[in-house]
C-alpha cells in the first residue's frame, strides 16, 4: 500500500480520532515509551486482572504512525490474556520485519495494514513503539507474579509450562 | 530559470531525468561530474599509497594529495598548507580539537563556551572535555530570530573561558553568527576560537584569518565533494603544541620499542593511510565552486529562499522558525505544519518525490530551546530552481489534507 493511502485508510482515523487516548482510573501498570530520535512519546496504561488485560489506554504525542499503531494495538489486546497479548506482539514485530505470511497476520486485523512499514526502515520504530512498550509491561508483570508466587506459595504450577519464566 | 544555473545544473547527473525535488542540501549536497572525473583520473592514473612508496605512482599520489591541501588552504585563507589537516568530516575535526587541544588545556573551573544552537558534534566533544577535566560548559542563548546579542556574548565569555566554539551557520535556524565579534571577545579573554563551518563553507566565502578562527572545521560532502573527507584548519602554533589525536602509521618520525617522535605538521594528525582520492575530489569541488562563484551561489540561494518563505507564508498552518528575513537563512528554512508531525510530513512528501529532513537535526538542545519536539527542514543549494520551490510549496499546502485534516 502506498503510504498516502495507508494514512488515508487507516492511520489518519486512529491518529486524529483515537478510541483509547484517555487515562485509566486504576491502572495496574503505567509505562512511558519513547523514541528519543523522533520525539515520539507515549504513556501506556494497562489494567490486568487474573491474567487478563481488562482495559488499556494511552496518552502522549508523536507522529501519526506511532499514535495510530498504539491505538490499534489497544483495540486488539483488550480482553486478551497476557500471553495472547505477547503472542500478538510477536506477530506484529514479525510482520514489521517481513517474516510473516498473510495468514499469520490476519489476527492483527486493522494493524496488519502497517505491514508495508517493513519497507520504510525510518518508520519502523514509530510503528513498534506501542507494542514494544506493552511487551515490556507484560514481561515485567510476569516477573512480579513469579516473584510473588515464590514468596507466597512455592510450588504453584500456574507458570509451569507457560512462557513466563524469570529471564 | 537563470541560464547559468540551468547550465550548471546539467553537471549533476542525479538531478537529470526525474522530478525529485532535493531540498536536503544541508545534510549532504549533490556532486557534479567534474568531481567524479577528478577522482576517476586519480584512480586510473596514480592510485597508490601516498607519502610512503618510492616509486612513481606513489609519488604522484602524494603530489595529488598535497595539491589538494594547498587548494584547501588557499580556499579558506590559511597562512600555510601545513595548517590544513584532512579528517573524515566536521565531526572528526571537532573531536580532534576536543581530545587533542581541549583535554590538554582545560583545568577545573575553566569554561568552554558554546551556543544552544550547536549541532551535536559541537556539543558532545565539549561535554566529554568538561567531564574529564572539571571544566564547565557554558551556553550562549540567541533571541528567537537566532541573533546572538553583544550583551550575551560579553556576559558569557569571561576570563574563565579557555575555549569558545560556535557554529558559523546554524543548521536549523540558518542564521550566520557574528564569528569575528565572538572571536574578538574570546581572544580578549585569552581563549581560543573554534568554528564549526559545516554549514557556511558551502555557501559563502570564508577567510579563517579574517574571521579570527583559531580552529575551523568543515566537511567535503556538504560542498559537492565526496563523503569521508573533511578538514580541520588549525593555527600553526596551536597545532605544533598539541599531542597527536590518533597514533599509528604515517604520523611518526622515528619509533623505538618504547617511544616515538612524531612527524611534522600536518602529518602528525593524519595517522594511517589517508583518503587521498577524497582529497582530490574535494579539490575538484573547490575548483567547481570557484567556477560557479559565490556571487551566483549566494544570489540564487537568496532568490530561492525569498520565494520559498513568501510561499510558505501563504499557507496559514505553516510556521517558519528563525528570522523573518530570508537573507538571514543561508538557504535553510525550518518549519512545522500545524497538527502534523514532521516525520509524517516527510513521509508523505517522499511519495511526491520531495526530499527534506525531519526530526531534531542533531540539535536537541536547540529544539528544546525553541519549544518544539522536532521540525521539518528544507535546505537549498544554488542548483535548485524557482520551479522546484513553487512545486514544493504547492505540495506542502496539501500535506494537511493527506494527513486527514479538513476532508
Amino acid at each position: 500500500m502506498e503510504i498516502k493511502q495507508l494514512y488515508r485508510e487507516i492511520v489518519n482515523e486512529h491518529n486524529l480520532h483515537p478510541s483509547h487516548k484517555r487515562n485509566l482510573d486504576n491502572p495496574t501498570m503505567v509505562l512511558q515509551g519513547i523514541n528519543p530520535s523522533c520525539g515520539d512519546d507515549i504513556n501506556l496504561q494497562l489494567k490486568v486482572k487474573d491474567g487478563i488485560i481488562e482495559d488499556a489506554a494511552f496518552n502522549g504525542s508523536g507522529c501519526a504512525i506511532s499514535q495510530a499503531s498504539t491505538d490499534m494495538m489497544i483495540d486488539l489486546i483488550i480482553g486478551q490474556t497476557k500471553e495472547e497479548a505477547l503472542k500478538l506482539a510477536g506477530t506484529f514485530m514479525g510482520m514489521i520485519k517481513g517474516e510473516t505470511t498473510e495468514e499469520e497476520i490476519e489476527v492483527l486485523d486493522e494493524a496488519a495494514a502497517l505491514q508495508d512499514i517493513s519497507h520504510m526502515p525510518a518508520r519502523v520504530k514509530c510503528a513498534v513503539l506501542g507494542w514494544r512498550t506493552m511487551r515490556q509491561m507484560v514481561e515485567e508483570l510476569n516477573r512480579q507474579e513469579v516473584k510473588d508466587a515464590d514468596v507466597t506459595a512455592a510450588g504453584s504450577s500456574e507458570c509451569g509450562a507457560g512462557p513466563c519464566g524469570v529471564k | 530559470m537563470n541560464r547559468l544555473i540551468e547550465q550548471y545544473r546539467r553537471d549533476f547527473p542525479i538531478l537529470q531525468g526525474n522530478d525529485v525535488i532535493y531540498f536536503d542540501n544541508a545534510a549532504t549536497s549533490q556532486r557534479p561530474v567534474q568531481v567524479m572525473e577528478a577522482m576517476r583520473v586519480f584512480n586510473d592514473t596514480c592510485n597508490a599509497n601516498p607519502l610512503r612508496g618510492l616509486y612513481a605512482w606513489s609519488v604522484e599520489a602524494t603530489e595529488a594529495y598535497e595539491r589538494a591541501r594547498e587548494a584547501v588552504a588557499d580556499f579558506i585563507g590559511a597562512a600555510h598548507a601545513r595548517e590544513i589537516i584532512f579528517t573524515r568530516n566536521t565531526t572528526e575535526s571537532m573531536n580532534l580539537v576536543a581530545y587533542s587541544y581541549g583535554l590538554s588545556v582545560c583545568r577545573p573551573g575553566d569554561e568552554i563556551v558554546i551556543t544552544v544552537m550547536e549541532h551535536h558534534s559541537n556539543i558532545l566533544p565539549w561535554q566529554m572535555v568538561a567531564r574529564q577535566t572539571g571544566a564547565k560548559l557554558v551556553y550562549m542563548e540567541p533571541l528567537a530570530d537566532g541573533t546572538l546579542t553583544d550583551e550575551e556574548i560579553e556576559s558569557k565569555i569571561t576570563s574563565k573561558a579557555k575555549i569558545v566554539s560556535v557554529g558559523h551557520v546554524s543548521n536549523v535556524m540558518g542564521v550566520t553568527n557574528p564569528i569575528r565579534k565572538i572571536a574578538d571577545a574570546a581572544h580578549a579573554q585569552g581563549a581560543v576560537m573554534v568554528v564549526d563551518g559545516a554549514q557556511s563553507t558551502p555557501h559563502m566565502p570564508v577567510n579563517v584569518r579574517e574571521l579570527g578562527a583559531d580552529f575551523y572545521a568543515f566537511s567535503g560532502h556538504k560542498m559537492m565533494g565526496p563523503m569521508g573527507i573533511g578538514v580541520l584548519y588549525g593555527r600553526e602554533d596551536l597545532l605544533e603544541a598539541m599531542p597527536p589525536f590518533l597514533t599509528g602509521g604515517e604520523m611518526i618520525e622515528y619509533v623505538t620499542r618504547e617511544s616515538a617522535t612524531y612527524a611534522e605538521l600536518p602529518h602528525k594528525f593524519e595517522a594511517g593511510t589517508v583518503n587521498a582520492m577524497g582529497a582530490v575530489g574535494l579539490e575538484a569541488a573547490i575548483k567547481y565552486m570557484k567556477k560557479v562563484g559565490f556571487d551566483l551561489i549566494m544570489s540564487q540561494e537568496e532568490l530561492l529562499t525569498k520565494r520559498l518563505m513568501a510561499a510558505l507564508k501563504e499557507i496559514p498552518e505553516v510556521t517558519v522558525y528563525g528570522s523573518s528575513d530570508p537573507t538571514r537563512h543561508c538557504g535553510i528554512v525550518t518549519f512545522n505544519i500545524e497538527g502534523c508531525h514532521p516525520h509524517d510530513v516527510s513521509s508523505v512528501l517522499d511519495t511526491e518525490h520531495v526530499d527534506i529532513r525531519a526530526g531534531h537535526h542533531c540539535a536537541q538542545p536547540l529544539m528544546k530551546f525553541m519549544g518544539v519536539g522536532s521540525t521539518a527542514r528544507a535546505s537549498l543549494y544554488f542548483y535548485n530552481t524557482e520551479e522546484e520551490v513553487d512545486r514544493f510549496a504547492e505540495k506542502v499546502s496539501k500535506v494537511r489534507g493527506w494527513l486527514g485534516y479538513g476532508n
